[in-house]
């Protein structure tokens, strides 16, 4: 008889997601299912409005990058004006898009994952969770609140609003940085380089004790994606598409991200909201590639800047090839963390950046347009076709979790597969799976897990569709 | 001949005040610096009498009266505000809101509408009745502006502006009640009319969302209204 368990995290509206495990008739897991309900119905709203408001519609897709998703509207946008934008705008809109990574990163880092490293996998979910980091490292925990705030700040003084900034517009941006804002941001510098490193150092003392997480956490082979500049190095904001496969061998490079649907084929499955992309030439779902900070460090080439660089290389160490555990995510964000804070510095003390020429003005003079960018989670793809008054027919979006859809699903069978004995449901397979989603930072972790812990329902079900075991946490 | 109007004298809010004898109650308290929240109402425009944001308490009359079409008479009692009114006018406000698509965080108004103002300033907090969401077209065929009528109030300002300002009449409303719509020439897209003059009047009297310029981002809409009294007054004096 096979069985079906299926863990349900009861969540609030943003975000639903589901694990739903598949037995075979010796009781052992040969499949698993993560869905998203997320992003239901964007692309099919949108369709009707003028393409100058996307930008700031597409921010109410998600609470926490929303920068990500109106800079890649308006790259989108930007094509379909035809414009080139002025360089200053450009430099702004990386500006921001560091703050975004600052942030982000350290919500994932501080708040969601280190409970689990601190306080580890196996322990009483109760106190596993932000109060309890509070406890055990009152400095890190602090730490952690102080560079998310610094990162918020960037998008504040620049974006008006932390959360929803309606500043990024087709052609550019609407509003330059000011003196006074510069100043504050590089006063606040030091600190955040000084938090990063310490807490490098303090992760990379820790790994060893991860050794079976490692080894678990959807650690496979896969090919990875993400954008590189034009010498291949790490890039988030702008760029080209850049695949390398499972041994590290560049299998397509410097790609207009225009291209994207020459590389990417997609599939939609019943049980998700969310898209399976995959590697086009491979097919699916054989096809399967990862995005996020660790594919970003295994496709590129190196860090522009010297601080990142060196962890860079030392991170490259772990394998000979790419990088193949998720687990490796967090180290990964750590080091975008810094490199970031990097960019950010080189920025501000480039003289473009207070320029005031940050918009580029035009009618619609294409149809269609793609704008890709890095989101912290990896890379997020906007495609709209608008008609010739430039209100939208069309439009299409790959978030950096659908990018990921098919990696999740795998990673939670590995997790699965070795920490379920029989059907019987524990806390460290619970904890496992909760830690292996976690790695991605799929966009529902923060309303799931914000207070630490998955809210989980199981259900096990057998293959006549009877329930016949059903468990709830959280 | 040239109308020669008296002055009469009136209570508002229990204030003493005075105005000529063709002046509405609006326009009286505005002179007296007496809040009474509108809509459709725009100086250098006629009254239309619309919107019922406006709705005055008169001693001695059954009814809400609206201030801006009810002219001053002589020992006239006006209350402006009362709980009666107030809620009147919140309902008001709550069933524009529910009877087109008003998503002010992406809406090029955002931030400078007067729907949203008065909501804000009357507290609306949240809406009883349900929303239609309508299916509700964008013209964007005209080279320059944008009609939205999602967002659309149907004050009629355009229409008056249009027609009483820029003499075009382009605009119109047809239809009526709730499917009332506003409508370019003979219902025709705004790009092909061959009586607009891209004057712009239209969008800049609009209160709301309704009718823009192309190209602007969300809340970067801001309206220039100053123009039409100045406009007005000059032709009246020629
Ligand atoms: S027109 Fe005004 S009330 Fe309506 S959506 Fe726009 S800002 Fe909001
Ligand atoms: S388009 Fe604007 S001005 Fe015209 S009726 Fe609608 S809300 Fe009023």
């Amino acid at each position: 008889m096979s069985r079906e368990l299926v863990i349900d995290p009861v969540t609030r509206i943003e975000g639903h997601g589901k694990v739903t495990l598949f037995f075979d008739d010796k009781n052992e897991v040969k499949d698993a299912q993560f869905a998203v309900t997320q992003f239901r119905g964007f692309e099919k709203f949108v369709e009707g409005r003028p393409f100058t408001e996307m930008p700031s519609i597409v921010e109410r897709i998600c609470g926490i990058c929303p920068v990500s998703h109106s800079l890649a509207a308006s790259k989108a946008c930007d094509s379909i004006l035809g414009v080139r934008i002025p360089s200053p705008a450009k430099k702004i809109r990386q500006l921001l898009n560091c703050g975004e990574f600052i942030q982000s990163h350290a919500l994932s880092f501080f708040h969601l994952s280190s409970p689990d490293f601190l306080i580890g996998f196996d322990s009483d979910p109760s106190i596993r969770n932000i109060v309890g980091v509070v406890n055990k490292n009152p400095q890190l925990a602090k730490n952690g609140i102080r560079l998310r705030q610094i990162g918020g700040h960037i998008v504040e003084w620049l974006g008006k609003k932390r959360v929803h900034p309606a500043w990024v517009v087709p052609g550019g941006v609407n509003e330059c940085l000011s003196e006074e804002h510069k100043d504050m941001m590089l006063k606040e510098i030091p600190e955040a380089k000084e938090i990063i490193l310490n807490t490098l150092k303090l992760f990379k003392g820790m790994i060893e004790d991860f050794r079976k997480e490692i080894r678990t956490f959807g650690n496979f082979p896969s090919m990875f994606l993400g954008l590189v500049d034009a010498e291949g190095n790490w890039e988030i904001t702008d760029g080209y598409l850049r695949f390398i496969d499972s041994k590290g061998n560049i299998v397509a490079d410097m790609i207009e991200p225009s291209k994207y649907k020459e590389f990417i084929g997609e599939s939609v499955e019943e049980f998700s909201y969310l898209k399976s992309p995959y590697y086009k030439k491979i097919g699916y779902p054989e096809g399967i590639y990862r995005v996020g900070p660790a594919a970003r460090l295994n496709v590129c080439n190196g860090f522009s800047t010297p601080l990142a660089d060196k962890e860079w290389a030392e991170f490259k160490e772990l394998e000979r090839g790419p990088v193949l555990s998720s687990f490796h995510n967090h180290y990964a964000r750590l080091i975008e963390i810094l490199a970031v804070i990097e960019l950010e510095e080189k920025l501000l003390n480039d003289p473009d950046i207070l320029d005031t020429h940050i918009r580029a003005y035009a009618d619609v003079n294409e149809y269609e347009g793609v704008g890709c960018v890095e989101a912290p989670r990896g890379t997020l793809f906007h495609h709209y076709k608008v008609d010739k008054y430039g209100l939208i027919e069309w439009a299409n979006m790959i978030v950096a979790t659908g990018n990921n859809n098919l990696a999740i699903n795998k990673s939670v069978l590995q997790v699965a597969q070795h920490y379920m004995t029989g059907t019987e449901i524990t806390e460290a397979m619970i904890n496992r799976v909760e830690g292996v989603i976690r790695a991605y930072d799929p966009c529902l972790s923060c309303s799931t897990h914000a207070i630490g812990m998955m809210p989980l329902k199981f259900t096990l079900i057998d293959s006549d569709g009877k329930i016949i075991k059903e468990i709830t946490r959280g | 001949m040239k109308k020669v109007s008296q002055i009469q004298t009136l209570i508002i809010d229990g204030k003493e005040v005075g105005g000529k004898s063709d002046e509405s109650i609006l326009q009286v308290a505005k002179e007296n610096d007496i809040f009474i929240p509108t809509l459709c109402y725009l100086e250098g425009l006629s009254d239309y009498g619309g919107c019922r944001m406006c709705i005055v308490e008169v001693k001695g009359m059954p009814r809400l009266v609206p201030a801006c079409t009810t002219l001053i008479r002589e020992g006239m009692e006006v209350t402006t505000n009362s709980e009666k009114i107030h809620n009147y006018r919140l309902s008001i406000l709550a069933l524009l809101f529910t009877e087109r698509n008003h998503i002010c965080s992406a809406c090029v108004s955002n931030g400078h509408c007067e729907l949203q103002t008065l909501a804000l300033k009357l507290g609306l907090t949240h809406v009883e009745f349900p929303y239609i969401f309508p299916k509700m077209p964008v013209d964007a065929t005209h080279d320059r502006f944008i009609a939205d009528h999602n967002r659309c109030v149907l004050c009629g300002r355009c229409v008056r502006a249009c027609h009483e300002v820029e003499g075009a009449h382009t605009k119109d409303i047809m239809g009526r009640g709730i499917t009332s719509r506003v409508i370019t020439d003979l219902k025709e897209s705004w790009g092909s009319s061959k009586t607009c003059t891209s004057c712009g009047k239209c969008v800049h009297v609009c209160p709301t969302g309704a009718l823009t310029e192309k190209g602007k981002s969300v809340a970067e809409m801001e309206k220039r209204r100053q123009f039409l009294p100045y406009l007005k007054l000059m032709r009246e004096r020629r």
